[in-house]
């Protein structure tokens, strides 16, 4: 009988970075779906050209870094920077603007700082931000969703004309304009307006938030809570961040006036909320580790997100919110470090 | 004082001991006005001058400042200094001037200044003190137009504009564009642009000392194998 010396750990658990991966990029594909049929092909376009940029650029700097090749693209974590990134941007970008986004995302955002596994923050929101900030007219012109546009939805084709020639190259961009301001930025915009009456003078609102979004919404949240039931994650920091988005909005409505920074309701299904909660908040790498600090971490990106939509420059703050707690999660972690049995609870360095 | 070697001198200020990437000194001009090739070429300058100038006055008056107030009296010339170069540029570059705006003054706090007026001025004569003055400035000012040259490039597609601003007339045309219909990058331009090239400067900096590195230690001659060593433990009485 032959005996291997082995050593431990003898059991392993069925999930490894990869399957991980792959679980996270299936529970995308309600909100993309919803995504792309209220906005048109133009997400699943940035999608695909996003993962193969992705891929081609960790490829790269793997090679730059003299790591093994396959083991690291086949552990399908660009492919997830990939589609967070591309699902984060407004529909019909210029290939341009995907590449410039996803390239940093992947060499510097992640590869420059570690790889895999080291990065402090959260690659696929630096990118959006960089982008953000850099190029804020392509990045804040969102088209219009299909039940608010008259015109013909650009299809497949025009999709992909637009992805490398630009938006003037279809009729859709060029005649109808089907760009259309967001749900957010509208209601941040409007300061003469009942919410009742812009609800109903402005075609993007839908149900409950934005029209379409609201879907997304949805379909992210789906997507989020199949991760859960898989145990991907834990319940602490997704939950805690629409708890205190809840909390905040419900304690700042005022019932619908000019000034109201809109419904717990809306706030809840609209811009990227769920997609945060469910695909950003949860990053096992930049987030924090401990249960205390989880449930800390994600209710203050929930606090941050309605300061920064209500009161910020921007419509929109998944990015920034999870950026800033990105930086504040090591010292979150360091206060809610947990006792280990039997012995005594870890020492701050207050302490005396 | 011993011998003054200036090769030692230059090769510590361009190269080994880079005011900007090595000590990563004077960070605030360095990060704040690289924005374009022009802004770079005026800080650079300015700081060169201040460095030359308080550099020699330091050196000169080194024999007679005590010691405890030291620090006080060299602030006051670099603070003078700073003044006279900024009146200058008030006087003759004034567009410039009013770019820069207060990273100007700012020079005043400039480490890098305070840092050779205190660890080389003030120990050494005259001479050697202007020289590490002008090959420290020289060392700063080459790294911070590198950096505008990166982020003017990469944020705007074009390199050398605006260079009438100190060059007179002619040197309005020397704008080159490198990339035509290109938008505007604007994180190079802005002040993370900055952070990040600065790093890549000295990623850079850091590749090339360890190649140079690992060919030393290739060239250093190999026992031959086969050979025994030598016992050097003990003492020959």
């Amino acid at each position: 009988m032959a005996l291997f010396k082995v050593t431990s750990p003898h059991a392993t658990g069925p999930l490894n970075t990869a399957r991980v991966m792959q679980l996270v990029l299936l529970a995308t594909i309600p909100g993309v779906l919803a995504l792309n049929w209220h906005f048109g092909w133009g997400v699943l376009v940035n999608i695909v050209f996003a993962s193969g940029v992705a891929l081609a650029a960790e490829a790269l700097a793997l090679t730059l870094r003299k790591r093994p090749l396959g083991f690291y693209l086949g552990d399908y974590s660009a492919l997830v920077t990939a589609v967070l990134l591309a699902v984060a941007m407004p529909a019909y970008s210029p290939w341009w603007l995907i590449a410039v986004g996803v390239g940093f995302a992947i060499l510097i955002a992640k590869h420059l700082y570690g790889g895999m596994g080291y990065n402090p923050f959260n690659p696929a929101m630096v990118g959006y931000v960089v982008l953000l900030i850099s190029f804020p007219v392509e990045m804040t012109t969102w088209a219009a969703p299909r039940q608010a546009f008259s015109g013909e939805m650009p299809g497949l084709a025009d999709a992909i004309s637009v992805l490398f020639a630009g938006r003037e190259a279809i009729a859709a961009f060029a005649v109808d304009g089907i760009t259309m301001a967001t749900p957010l930025d509208i209601l941040k915009q409007n300061n003469s307006l009942l919410i009742e009456d812009l609800w109903q003078q402005s075609p993007v609102f839908g149900q409950w938030g934005g029209l379409g979004w609201e879907w997304a919404n949805l379909g992210f949240l789906a997507g989020g809570l199949f991760l859960l039931s898989q145990r991907i994650f834990t319940w602490h920091a997704p939950i805690s961040m629409l708890a205190s988005l809840t909390l905040i909005s419900a304690l700042f409505y005022d019932g619908g006036s000019s000034a109201s920074g809109g419904s717990p309701l809306f706030h809840l299904l609209s811009g990227a909320t769920m997609f945060g909660a469910f695909f950003i908040v949860t990053d096992p790498v930049t987030s924090a580790v401990s249960v205390m600090g989880k449930i800390i971490y994600g209710a203050l990106i929930g606090v941050l997100l309605y300061l920064i939509r209500v009161w910020g420059n921007y419509p929109d703050a998944i990015a920034f919110a999870v950026l800033l707690m990105n930086f504040a999660a090591p010292l979150v972690d360091y206060y809610t470090q947990p006792r280990t049995y039997g012995h005594e609870p870890a020492h701050k360095s207050g302490d005396e | 004082m011993s011998e003054v070697s200036y090769k030692e001198l230059s090769l510590n200020g361009l190269w080994k001991n880079n005011p900007a990437i090595v000590q990563l000194l004077g960070l605030c001009p360095l990060l704040a006005v690289t924005g374009t090739v022009i802004n770079a070429i005026g800080m650079a300058l300015a700081t060169m001058l201040v460095l030359i100038i308080s550099n020699s006055c330091v050196s000169l008056i080194r024999g007679i400042v005590s010691d405890a107030i030291r620090l006080p009296a060299f602030v006051m010339i670099i603070a003078a200094a700073v003044t006279c170069i900024e009146l200058l540029m008030q006087a003759y570059t004034y567009e410039l001037f009013q770019i820069l705006g207060i990273f100007l003054p700012l020079i005043t706090t400039n480490c890098v200044i305070l840092g050779r007026a205190d660890a080389y001025a003030s120990k050494n004569s005259l001479l050697p003190a202007m020289y590490d003055g002008f090959i420290m400035g020289l060392g700063f000012a080459v790294i911070l137009i590198i950096l505008g040259g990166m982020r003017e490039l990469i944020g705007t597609g074009a390199l050398f504009n605006n260079m009438d601003l100190l060059f007179g007339e002619a040197a309005a045309s020397w704008k080159v564009v490198v990339f035509s219909d290109y938008k505007q990058f604007l994180l190079a331009i802005l002040p993370p642009g900055a952070f990040i090239f600065t790093g890549l400067i000295i990623a850079v900096k850091n590749l090339i000392d360890s190649q140079i590195k690992q060919r030393q230690n290739a060239l250093k001659e190999k026992p031959a194998a086969g050979s025994k060593r030598v016992r050097v433990t003990g003492n020959i009485s």
